[in-house]
């Protein structure tokens, strides 16, 4: 009990209270906390049922009813047999090679169309603003984008799968938002030194506001690893698809029999269960062991976005 | 007398224009492929949405397709799908507001009240961690939980409800679509009322115990009117989306057995322009909630803007 209160003891430390916490308070503070308890632990069990799961023994999962605590019999047949799949492994490469390019060529037009933004005495500058800005309340739609994408012979290939989503309005604005809190003198002095827009922006802007832009490649590079749709609608060769797709195909359209091959059909099909959930560890490991570390950066972008959107 | 103003006028343009390009040339020359991005990519399509006005064949291209007026339109109010997509459509992203829109507001001041740091920074770092699962990854956890053999089945059996796969039965769709949403953007949508909670001034609050008010009534009387211009915007973001239901998940989560309920206009469009190649149709009625949902938003932004002073733009 006593370890309750020091987990979630009502005392305001930000200012002071002349009083102990009534009991009213205390009571207030235990209910407020089991409260969280139980939210983490809904919120973070499914993940760790499917790490449980991944890990166990294929036949006796299937046969296990009941809440999932541990790995059962921990065996590494899964994960074997998820890379028996022929395209795990390219798509994984494809993925990457997405989320690289795609990352590095979204944030430098990113930083371009936030500079352009927050420039002063530019007379074109408000229609530009308004035609981008336009963009994000109306959008031509589906099919219309599709036939684009096919008129500049685009599909079925990666590039397809980078360029219709290339810019973000909010990444911009964002961006913007980071130029505008500059003061103007840093940009001035360095204009009577003879910089030209392009050193002004990569070897003075960017690097002041560096947070900002961490936020930025943050946001893209997590989208562009999230993204199927496009390549759903977009792609026909299997050998050039995104681990995304991939995974639907593995997870919602149950295709799984090329990884459990050679298996007699019972053991098969339980096997195919447990391969669902190493995939999916495999896709979702990289993101949430790097998601911790960079949390405040992903915060950081909402806050600012916020106050500017 | 007026043309000669107007002349002036026009000289006096053009030399701006002029001073303009040659000043800031090379910034138009660093901002050509942004243009280049919105004009083939965002521009292009609303250009390709003509083709909703016209019967689009693909060997006509879309000028020499035949207009046909508002034909597809027509067509399409008068169907019975447009009730059936309509009220999917509503139902789906009414529900979801009206579940996960407060949530976050009170998730936000749960946390707030916490008054162990460490403990606090936990329980965000694990409430914000769904909204990185991948929408693919996290539907197929759904499938899998909502699964005749799965969890939510096997706690149902406990109470001795039948075993069954609740994706196929079209009542479960909508609760589970909310649900999953919770699930995925509660810790993550919370964060912007953190931020405006963050920015209350102290002051406020000493004043208000001084003044013998409790934890409950400076709640109601300082902290929620502080962050009411943050959840004014955020509910116009909202009521934005109202008709614009995502069709990633919907597609991801439905089937033809479902459809009654979960087909939505967004994955109707999906579904006849590049399923059934019917380009016209499917991009009319693409257009028609575009047109829809740009509506709303300057309404809600409009109203706002006359009764709370705050707005998109």
């Amino acid at each position: 009990m006593k370890l309750m209160f020091v987990l979630f003891g009502t005392e305001r430390n930000d200012y002071k209270m002349l009083d102990k916490p009534t009991w009213q308070q205390r009571i207030f503070g235990i209910v407020n906390g089991s409260i969280m308890i139980i939210l983490m632990i809904v919120m973070f069990y499914p993940v760790w049922y499917v790490f449980c799961a991944s890990f166990s023994n294929a036949n006796e999962f299937i046969a296990y009813d009941g809440v999932l605590l541990l790995p059962i019999k921990p065996t590494i047949a899964a994960y074997e047999g998820a890379f028996r799949h022929p395209l795990i492994f390219d798509s994984y490469l494809n993925t990457l090679f997405i989320v690289i390019v795609g990352t590095a060529l979204s944030t430098i037009l990113t930083a371009i169309a936030a500079y352009f933004m927050s420039r002063k005495n530019v007379f074109f500058k408000r229609p530009i603003s308004l035609m981008i800005i336009f963009t994000m309340y109306f959008n031509g739609g589906l099919v219309p984008l599709y036939l684009i994408v096919k008129n500049l012979g685009l599909l079925d290939s990666i590039a397809s799968l980078i360029l219709p989503s290339l810019l973000s309005v909010y990444n911009i604005v964002v961006m913007r938002a980071g130029f505008d809190s500059l003061p103007d003198s840093i940009e001035e002095s360095a204009k009577i030194d003879g910089a030209g827009h392009i050193i002004i922006l990569f070897r003075i802007l960017l690097p002041i506001v560096l947070p900002t832009v961490a936020v930025i490649i943050l946001y893209y590079g997590v989208s562009y690893w999230n993204a199927w749709f496009n390549a759903s609608i977009f792609m026909k060769s299997r050998n050039k698809f995104p681990l995304q797709l991939v995974l639907r195909q593995i997870l919602l359209e149950n295709e799984t029999n090329e990884m459990s091959s050679g298996i007699d059909t019972g053991d098969q099909m339980a096997l195919s269960e447990t391969i669902k959930h190493a995939v999916t560890m495999i896709a979702t490991i990289p993101v949430l062991c790097l998601y911790p570390l960079l949390q405040k950066y992903f915060i950081k972008g909402i806050m600012i976005g916020a106050v500017k959107g | 007398m007026r043309s000669k103003i107007e002349k002036t006028h026009q000289r006096r343009l053009k030399e701006t224009i002029f001073r303009d390009l040659k000043q800031n040339g090379s910034l138009y020359i660093l901002i050509l492929p942004v243009l280049a991005f919105y004009i083939i990519f965002a521009y292009g399509p609303m250009y390709g949405a003509l083709i909703a006005f016209k019967d689009f064949s693909p060997a006509k291209g879309i000028l020499g397709s035949n207009w046909v007026g508002l034909a597809h339109f027509k067509d399409f109010l008068t169907s019975h799908y447009f009730f059936r997509l309509l009220k999917n459509t509503l139902t789906i992203s009414i529900s979801t507001l009206v579940v996960t829109f407060p949530s976050a507001i009170i998730f936000a001041l749960l946390i707030n009240e916490i008054r162990t740091k460490w403990f606090a920074k936990t329980v965000q770092t694990i409430t914000y961690m769904p909204h990185f699962i991948s929408l693919v990854v996290m539907c197929g956890l759904v499938t899998n939980f909502t699964s005749s053999g799965g969890i939510i089945n096997d706690l149902a059996a406990l109470f001795r409800f039948e075993r069954k796969t609740l994706l196929n039965d079209p009542r479960y769709f909508v609760p589970i679509y909310v649900v999953s949403d919770l699930w995925q953007h509660m810790g993550w949508n919370s964060i912007i009322y953190l931020a405006a909670l963050a920015g209350i001034d102290q002051g406020l609050y000493e004043a208000a115990s001084l003044d013998g008010a409790g934890r409950f009534r400076q709640t109601i009387l300082i902290t929620i009117p502080c962050i009411m211009p943050t959840i004014i915007i955020m509910f116009i973001l909202a009521v934005g989306k109202i008709v614009n239901v995502g069709y990633e998940k919907i597609i991801l989560l439905y089937n033809p057995v479902t459809y009654e309920k979960a087909d939505v206009i967004s994955s109707f469009v999906y579904r006849k322009g590049l399923e059934d190649m019917q380009f016209s149709y499917s991009t009319a009625v693409g257009l028609f909630n575009s047109l829809v949902t740009f509506i709303l938003v300057t309404i809600t932004n409009f109203l706002s803007r006359k009764y709370q002073g705050v707005g998109l733009w």
